[in-house]
């Protein structure tokens, strides 16, 4: 498929530029309003010419395009800098602590697709019902609560009312970790074999899960109802209902695919969301991932770990934005015609 | 007489909506003969869609009422049905053609797969069950009757893809499929090309000659119904108002409003400008009490007012809703 | 300014009319409505006003709520009910200043880009509004507000920054739509300058969609501004902002829950009501099918 490809590269290439502004955003908003970051790094007791010095080696005194220039270069080495609060390099602990971010946020990725999903068609289907309007309801209260209040709550219910819950971590101090092959526990206890690992790790993911996911299955699970709603009162389903074809095969396959693009559309967005809010949901439970990486970083003017982040969010949103859209044009046809006519 | 293929009696659809209640059908008579075809002619929003969609159980459920009448196929009432007649009814022995082939397709899934799935289904009510290369087979057997090119080729593209004369054909192939005795075309044609419309026009009548079977062409063109059917109802705001064969009622319209309608044709040869039909269509949260004509008819008497003209017989299978033909 | 026209008005009862009809829209307007009361006209309202601020009392702290203080006094000894109430103004406040920022130069570039589509200049805005939009909002916050002292007024001036380009790139759609629509075409045949085409013309035709954003836009303004305040970024202590009364609560949960959940409970209320009246909005300016 010609076209394809093409627009595939001018969507990276768009891509590129952009994380490259960023990345200069980022940077001039890093080095221009704090203080001295040098001063900051050694701490405020340190001797002057000391100061003075690691000035000098981090180029703090040359022009802000001078020491973006020496900070890109580093950087597409993969050399990020000099966390002040792990005083590690801010590149490896981002790799040490990424996968655990991207468990939780897969995990709760998915709870939010097959929720939002089925919610969303059923309410759509009994439209108008008792049930469509539980799901009504509830919707409108996930969608205003914040997701860290979702967490404190239930943190509080589940956690210490009733104790059922783990509130910290990502397994039972105790457990053994399964060797390490992806970084996610719940993959890396499957190919383990060990199934005990497995359901612990995943029962830590629940809360903090559920917490980051209530918010978008609300928002999801109300688009995908009005989508199905409307398509329901589509010609095309009218006709396929008066050529005969049996209802479930109307409603999973040709009510379900067409309804979907609204939702799907919108998931970009809602991933971001996701993204957005681990940084303090991971916070209130203590999980070791990359986002409570940053915020710790951003609480302590780590200045070198909080650039690395953001240009880590922006590369790992900028790769969602891109299969969301491929997915997009996978089920709307209609989108890949447009595309091939340019 | 035979039993007829389809009868509606006394047909009544209302709509629940915010404000009120819609009374858009309040009585409507109509009946096919086997192998016959029958015109319904009708201006806009006078009910002829509804009738279809009510024949065919697809009114939306949630707003449309049917307080009475009776929509008989074959002697056998189809809104009395269990699911399962209905469904063989729907699979096996009528078909509707809508009227916008766009919106008819669904644009997210290929034709081929579409009509695939109308032809499966369909036998299958039949009893036979048809490997998929045999539906496939089938498909474009389909798709050649209807006179498609390289059909192969199209049942590999998305509605998108194909001309609104194409997706036409393809909407026809698909009634054809699950149609044995009735198909009804509504208003096929009217959001493409006259040419185009004229092409399909064409198609219909010979297809439905070929495989004699009954259709129902809906139209507000006077012009495409009369060369086509052999009998001709008029529709006017929820009723029918005349039935003739077609001749009679072109050469010899009796009610007032078939009257206009045939006098606001406007004719190529001479004539000056054609003239319309003074008023609207009557509101279907308060209609008329009686003939819902009643407000813009040149002709109207005072039993007009009050009371719903029946049909009144004039001779040679012309009937006539209209208390000005009241022997 | 024209006083308003007869035409106007029937418009304005018309769409009264139809934005009562329902039931949600009307409870959102009201919950807002009360909000605003409540922010404003706090120190008049609140029951202990002084304890909006710094104020100690350690013999009435951690007080369960009872008669005397209807959420419980916090660790401190204050009112948390009071509290909240100051806290609404916070939020409101918050929310006010960043869409009094951030709305007009967002769309006016908008309009801009849209307009002059494929020129030089709306590339440029275009591109600008992408890198801004290349990270979730609420990490850019973050991030700018980690690098400043934290404050309300930093926190304020720091979500100001990274809002401007959501708007933007609406208008930029809505105008890059309308581009082509033969009303335009038809106005710049007739010599409109580039202002009456983008003030008078198109504008009008975006109030809608722009006048809905930003009533949800209050919700989402005010859920990034109480999670800057809890972490820490944003309002500092004593200052009452629903956020960081959270995050100093969350310290004594579970057993004095009241501290923590009443501000919890407060800014859902707060942003299910705007969240409600924006729908209301949008389905009052959504076209009706019969």
């Amino acid at each position: 498929m010609n076209p394809f490809p093409i627009s595939l590269m001018r969507r990276l290439g768009l891509t590129i530029l952009v994380l490259l502004g960023l990345s200069i955003l980022i940077f001039t908003i890093a080095r221009v309003l704090p203080g001295d970051p040098a001063l900051m790094a050694l701490g405020p007791r340190a001797p002057d010419w000391a100061v003075q010095r690691l000035r000098e080696q981090l180029h703090l005194n040359d022009p802000l395009y001078v020491q973006y220039y020496y900070w890109l270069r580093d950087a597409l080495q993969g050399n990020l800098g000099e966390s002040l609060v792990t005083r590690r390099n801010v590149a490896s602990d981002i790799m040490e602590f990424f996968p655990a971010t991207l468990e939780l946020v897969l995990f709760a990725a998915i709870i939010d697709v097959v929720f939002a999903i089925s919610l969303g068609v059923l309410a759509g289907r009994y439209a108008n019902t008792w049930f469509d309007n539980l799901v009504r309801v509830v919707s409108y209260i996930g969608v205003a609560v914040p997701a860290f209040v979702f967490a404190i709550i239930f943190l509080l219910i589940f956690g210490y009312f009733l104790d059922i819950m783990p509130t910290a971590g990502r397994l039972t101090p105790g457990i053994a970790y399964p060797p390490t092959i992806t970084g996610l526990l719940t993959v890396d206890a499957l190919f383990a074999g060990r199934l005990d690992v497995l359901g612990d790790a995943l029962w830590h993911l629940v809360l903090p899960g559920v917490a980051l996911a209530l918010g978008c299955i609300a928002q999801e699970a109300r688009i995908t109802r009005s989508s199905v709603v409307e398509n329901l009162n589509k010609d095309y389903i009218l006709s396929a209902t008066s050529h005969g074809i049996p209802e479930r095969t109307i409603m999973l396959k040709y009510l379900l695919k067409p309804s979907l693009i609204p939702t799907v559309s919108i998931m970009a967005l809602d991933i971001a969301s996701l993204i957005a809010m681990s940084f303090l949901v991971e916070l209130i439970f203590n999980w070791p991932g990359f986002s409570r990486y940053g915020i710790v970083a951003m609480l302590r003017k780590d200045l070198n770990a909080i650039v690395g982040v953001v240009m880590m969010v922006g590369l790992v949103y900028a790769l969602v934005n891109i299969l969301v859209d491929a997915l997009v044009a996978y089920l709307d046809p209609r989108i890949r015609m447009a595309e091939r006519a340019k | 007489m035979s039993t007829p293929l389809l009868e509606i009696k006394d047909l009544h659809v209302y709509f629940k909506v915010y404000e009120g209640i819609l009374k858009v059908l309040s009585g409507v008579d109509f009946r096919v003969e086997k192998k016959k075809k029958v015109g319904l002619i009708g201006e806009t929003g006078c009910g002829k869609t509804t009738t279809m969609k009510a024949i065919m159980r697809i009114l939306p459920a949630l707003s449309a009422r049917i307080p009475k009448g009776k929509i008989l196929f074959e002697g056998k009432d189809i809104l009395e049905m269990n699911s399962r007649d209905l469904q063989k009814v729907r699979r096996r022995n009528i078909s509707i053609v809508f009227q916008d082939p766009t919106a008819a397709l669904n644009p997210v899934f290929k034709v081929g797969e579409q009509l695939a799935d109308v032809i499966k289904y369909s036998r299958k009510e039949g009893g036979t069950s048809l490997s998929e290369k045999e539906i496939k087979a089938e498909a474009v057997r389909l798709l050649k009757e209807v006179a498609l090119p390289d059909p192969e080729r199209i049942m590999e593209n998305y509605p998108v893809q194909l001309s609104g004369g194409m997706r036409q054909r393809i909407c026809i192939a698909m009634a054809l499929a699950s149609a044995n005795d009735l198909l009804i075309a509504d208003e096929p044609g009217t959001s493409l090309d006259v040419t185009i419309e004229d092409q399909i026009l064409r198609l219909l009548k010979r297809l439905v000659e070929e495989r004699d079977t009954s259709i129902v062409l809906i139209s507000h063109a006077l012009g495409a119904v009369r060369g086509l059917v052999d009998r001709v109802y008029v529709m006017y705001a929820g009723n029918m108002v005349e039935v003739s064969d077609t001749e009679d009622l072109f050469s010899d319209p009796l009610h007032p409003y078939a009257r206009g309608l045939l006098r606001a044709v406007p004719k190529l040869t001479g004539g000056g400008i054609a003239e319309g039909i003074r008023g609207r269509i009557p509101d279907y949260l308060n209609p008329p009490e009686g003939c819902r004509f009643f407000p813009r008819c040149d002709y109207a008497m005072p039993i007009c007012e009050k009371n719903q003209p029946p049909f009144f017989n004039h001779g040679n299978k012309h009937e006539v809703a209209c208390f000005l033909y009241q022997r | 300014m024209r006083s308003l026209s007869s035409r106007r008005w029937k418009a304005i009862r018309k769409g009264w009319y139809k934005f009562s009809k329902s039931p949600l829209s009307i409870i959102g307007l009201a919950v807002v409505l009360l909000v605003m009361f409540l922010a404003v006209f706090a120190n008049y309202v609140a029951p202990y006003p002084g304890h909006a601020e710094f104020f100690v009392d350690f013999a009435r702290a951690s007080e369960p709520p009872g008669w005397t203080n209807l959420c419980g006094t916090d660790e401190m000894g204050r009112d948390v009910l009071s509290r909240v109430f100051f806290g609404f103004r916070y939020s409101l406040m918050m929310a006010v200043v960043v869409l009094a920022l951030v709305v007009p130069p967002g769309v006016v570039l908008g309009l801009v880009a849209g307009y002059f589509r494929g020129m030089w200049r709306s590339t440029v805005i275009m591109r600008i509004t992408d890198i801004f939009i290349s990270v979730p909002a609420l990490i850019l916050a973050l991030s700018i507000c980690s690098v400043l002292t934290p404050s309300v007024f930093n926190a304020m001036m720091a979500v100001s920054l990274m809002w401007w380009p959501w708007y933007c790139r609406l208008v930029y759609g809505v105008t890059s739509s309308l581009r082509n629509e033969f009303f335009v075409q038809a106005a710049e045949v007739t010599g409109a300058g580039t202002f009456h085409m983008l003030f008078r013309e198109i504008l009008p035709n975006c109030l809608a969609t722009i006048l809905t954003k930003m009533t949800l836009d209050v919700g989402w303004v005010i859920l990034i501004g109480a999670s800057l305040s809890f972490v820490g970024l944003g309002a500092q202590p004593p200052t009452p902002d629903l956020g960081t009364m959270v995050a100093d609560g969350a310290k004594y949960l579970p057993d004095q829950w009241w501290i923590s959940i009443f501000p919890a409970v407060a800014i859902v209320f707060v942003i299910l009501g705007f969240n409600l009246l924006g729908d209301g909005v949008r389905d009052l300016f959504a076209t009706e099918e019969i």
